[in-house]
């Protein structure tokens, strides 16, 4: 941003003021007269005090000390009447005009830039005291009213004037389609094309009214944050991206104070002073990322700090203290229901509240007005590191930049700001392969999954010729289309809930040919197509060059190898909690959402919390195979030594000189018994009657034992079960009995009743400790 | 007490619709289908400034689908959104007296949550439908 334009924009905002403060004075006049009339009457007050209270405001920011200070003045003077400390008589009525007018003179001064000389305020404010003498009326130098460059409208009327526009192009299409069927006079056409021309910019200019930058919104910013910053001693850099994104100009308005309060938050509460960001090691300037950007049928607004974030577990002592929820209920919270405790109305985060952020607006109330206008709010805290908060607007009445795409007959319009860039499949530059049944394309050695439009809509199963490489929040794609036709501007609004459902559009328009249009949800379409992108895959494309031979991961095994596996067969890598997963129905299990996936591991995940999982796909099903680390992605040499025995190692391959076990995709997903070394192996001694296998072997896996049947070589038993009545073999581990009946034989009788479920568990383990 | 309702024809059989649904009766432009959507969703149409999803009535209903050729509609809004809902033809606006359904009437398919009443028209009792229901219920995706 340039000095020259802020400088610009800072006029803007003062017109702004000058149109607003002319047109209340001239509201407020009626009022005026008929306080002067009768001073007494305190109800014509309201009017006049919000006035001068709405000036002083906008003085501070605007850096106008004169009017400041007249204002503040007769601020000070009308509370005192309103609060019955001062009887309003004719001198102070007096006074109190006489600062009115004076404004409204300085007003017509700043517009018209024409100097005013300050002589006669002092007077004008002394006027007020209450031991003041009936002054003389000032002369008033009549001075010239600046032509306004700017007019206020209500927001209806820009409305009426849209659709009206609207209708205009309809019926300039629709004369020429009439026109268009019969021989028409050359000097006609002429006509329609300028009026087409002057058709196409009016409209342009009417959707134009109702837009503004999201700038208009952000210009007051730097100024805040660093007032803000300095009143605290904290010194703070605040970064503004995306001023460029529009939004309905109501929107903005609603839109200011939940934002002003967010930041002020994050400066107060989250950035740190100085000294302690020293002590973290953190840099001495705290940062603030303010940015906007379109995401879809949304326009989305973030706040990010690199503070302290939130602590949650004092939010959630001060809910408990609060009384807002019971304990219990507190204790059963998920992290983000704690965090959300933030919002609950009444609970501030912290325990003194300050002059910056405290003054009884809550994040509650910042949360109700961003939901009033079709918004949502979503958190992001990384305790120590700092907290991000994104405001979901929707994009309702945007107007939106868009590229037109072509597909068999049908047109559709993508965001331009998700297109990345246009490639045409031809020449060596792009490349189209098949990796399994997904399709991929290389552009500049670069590989992104490749969507064809044409394929996924059913209109049009060739080949496509044109891509459109599209950048979306989870990962870049390239969408396959027929042809790029144009560039247009569109005023989308949302689509019928049937039309939404289809998860692949953000909205619909209504384009200058007539014929509505469907705006592509580009997010939507990578979802709907099945891609699935991972930070950890996105993060390994950039160091990835073209690999000749097949592409494997090199990855840390859980157990410390360091192995390898085809490329092709990861669907993605992803870190997943180690609570969800499972030893269950006899095998690892990976819960994802709601779906459950068999998983492999070679080890215990010891302490971890967390451990990342290749996510395997043969195209059809799917499996999960935990690793300690990702760590590149490599080319396999032509030679491997096979492996000895069965098991999920398919050979072994040399790379960089140092032996690297390579994975059997093959044998892992025909079902290879997915064996644990950790867990402890339960003997069972069957008596041939099968009870055992079939009615004790689930249980026990269930509760984490191996059972076998009979000894591997090399393997040894933690425990051993054995039925009452069938001869004990010789076995080296502790041996628990079962009986058949319910009750024990004596004292020391140690057998447990073979469907005492918890007991047998417990024996079970106590066994295993001897 | 009688309200008014538009006597109109859908997949052949006369129906009565509450005019206080009804926004407008036109004939539709083009259709600009809408890839993916559900088979009832016969595509997007602009109806002056405004654009409509228009319902394919026969698919909605369960019944045989609309033919290309109905080009007649009539606008509702449901929701916010507009809707064209495509009919066979229409005859006229009419004051009625609402009856409720005959008890043991057996309506199947989209007759049965649409229907809602019941109006006689010179002893022919005519199917009160209800617009809103004509449009089935979508399940947001994600």
């Amino acid at each position: 941003m340039t000095g020259l334009e802020r400088g610009a924009r800072m006029d803007d905002l003062l017109q702004e003021f000058i149109a607003e403060t002319r047109e209340t004075l001239e509201a407020i006049s009626g009022e005026i007269v008929a306080w002067e009339a009768a001073p007494a009457d305190s109800g014509r007050l309201d009017a006049i005090f919000r006035f001068v209270h709405t000036v002083k405001g906008s003085c501070g920011f605007l850096d106008l000390p004169r009017l400041a200070r007249l204002s503040h003045a007769a601020e000070d003077v009308l509370a005192a009447v309103r609060d019955g400390k001062r009887t309003p008589d004719t001198a102070l009525v007096n006074a109190v005009l006489g600062i009115v007018d004076r404004i409204g003179e300085i007003v017509e001064a700043i517009d018209s830039g024409s100097p005013l000389d300050d002589s006669g305020e002092d007077l004008l404010i002394a006027a007020l005291a209450p031991d003041a003498q009936p002054r003389a009326q000032a002369p008033t130098t009549p001075h010239s009213r600046a032509a306004s460059r700017s007019v206020r409208l209500n927001v209806d009327l820009l409305d009426h004037m849209m659709s009206g526009m609207s209708e205009m192009v309809l019926a300039r299409n629709e004369l020429a389609r009439r026109l268009r069927d019969c021989d028409v006079d050359p000097k006609v056409e002429a006509a329609l094309e300028r009026l087409s021309l002057t058709v196409a910019d009016m409209r342009d200019t009417v959707t134009r009214t109702r837009m503004q930058k999201v700038d208009a919104l952000f210009s007051a910013l730097p100024r805040m944050v660093r007032d803000t910053s300095a009143e605290l001693g904290k010194s703070v850099d605040l970064e503004i991206e995306g001023a460029d994104v529009e939004l309905d100009r109501e929107m903005i308005e609603l839109m200011r104070d939940p934002l002003v309060h967010i930041i002020r938050n994050s400066i107060d509460h989250g950035i740190e002073g100085p000294a302690e960001r020293r002590a973290l090691g953190k840099p001495k300037n705290g940062r603030l990322v303010v940015s906007a950007r379109q995401s879809g049928n949304q326009i989305l607004i973030e706040v990010a700090d690199d503070g302290k974030g939130i602590d949650v577990a004092r939010i959630v002592a001060k809910a408990a203290e609060k009384g807002l929820h019971s304990v219990t209920e507190l204790a059963a919270m998920s992290d983000a229901a704690k965090l959300d405790l933030i919002f609950a109305p009444g609970l501030s985060s912290r325990d003194a509240v300050t002059a910056i952020s405290g003054r009884g607006v809550g994040m509650d109330v910042v949360r109700a007005n961003i939901e009033q206008i079709g918004g949502r709010i979503v958190l992001t805290n990384d305790p120590g590191r700092g907290l991000r908060i994104v405001i979901h607007v929707p994009l309702t009445l945007s107007i939106l930049s868009t590229i037109i795409v072509g597909v068999g007959t049908q047109r559709f319009a993508l965001p331009r700001q998700a297109i990345e860039e246009i490639v045409m499949v031809r020449g060596d530059a792009v490349r189209i392969d098949t990796i399994g049944d997904a399709a991929a394309v290389t552009v500049r050695g670069r590989r992104m999954p490749l969507v064809s439009l044409g394929q996924l809509f059913k209109l049009n199963d060739d080949a496509p010729p044109t891509l459109v490489i599209v950048s979306t929040r989870e990962g870049d794609y390239a969408l396959g289309v027929d042809t790029v036709l144009d560039t247009e501007e569109l005023v989308v609004k949302p689509a019928s809930p049937a039309v939404m459902a289809t998860g692949v559009y953000a909205g619909k328009t209504l384009p200058d040919n007539g014929l509505p249009m469907l705006l592509l949800d580009a997010s939507g379409i990578a979802a709907v197509a099945g891609l699935r992108f991972t930070p950890v895959v996105a993060a390994s494309t950039e160091v990835e060059e073209v690999v000749p031979g097949v592409p494997a991961l090199l990855f840390d095994d859980l157990d410390g190898c360091r192995r390898a596996i085809a490329l092709a067969v990861i669907d993605r890598v992803e870190p997943v909690a180690v609570d969800a997963i499972r030893w269950s129905g006899g095998a690892m299990r990976l819960s994802i959402g709601d779906a459950i996936i068999p998983l492999h591991a070679v080890a215990a995940f010891g302490t971890r919390t967390e451990v990342a999982v290749l996510r395997l796909t043969d195209g059809e099903s799917e499996m999960a195979y935990a690793i300690a680390e990702a760590i590149e992605i490599v080319a396999l040499p032509a030679e491997m030594a096979p492996a000895r025995g069965a098991g999920p190692i398919a050979g072994v391959v040399s790379i960089a000189g140092e032996q690297i076990e390579l994975i059997d995709p093959h044998a892992l997903f025909a079902g290879q018994p997915v064996t644990l070394a950790s867990l402890p192996v339960c003997l069972l001694q069957v008596d041939g009657s099968g009870w055992m296998e079939t009615f004790l072997k689930p249980a026990l896996e269930a509760s984490g034992y191996r059972c076998v049947t009979a000894l591997a070589a090399g393997e040894t038993a933690a425990v051993a079960l054995a039925m009452e009545d069938t001869p004990l073999r010789e076995t080296l581990a502790p041996v628990v009995t079962l009986r058949r009946t319910r009750t024990a034989e004596g004292e020391d009788d140690a057998s447990i009743y073979r469907y005492d479920r918890p007991a047998l568990i417990a024996a079970l383990a106590a066994r295993r400790a001897m | 007490m009688s309200e008014l309702f538009l006597v109109a024809h859908i997949a052949g059989r006369g129906v009565a619709i509450a005019a206080a649904q009804v926004d407008s009766v036109v004939d539709i432009g083009e259709v600009i289908a809408v890839p993916r959507a559900d088979a009832f969703v016969r595509g997007l149409a602009a109806l002056r400034s405004r654009v409509v999803t228009v319902i394919d009535t026969g698919t909605a209903l369960g019944l045989e689908p609309t033919p290309d050729a109905v080009r007649r509609a009539v606008i509702t809004v449901v929701e916010g959104h507009h809707y064209a809902i495509l009919v066979d033809s229409v005859e006229d606006v009419a004051p009625f007296a609402r009856l409720p359904l005959s008890s043991g009437l057996a309506l199947h398919r989209g007759w049965a949550t649409a229907g809602t009443g019941i109006v006689e028209r010179d002893g022919e009792p005519l199917l009160i439908l209800d617009l809103a229901a004509v449009i089935p219920a979508i399940v947001p995706a994600a």
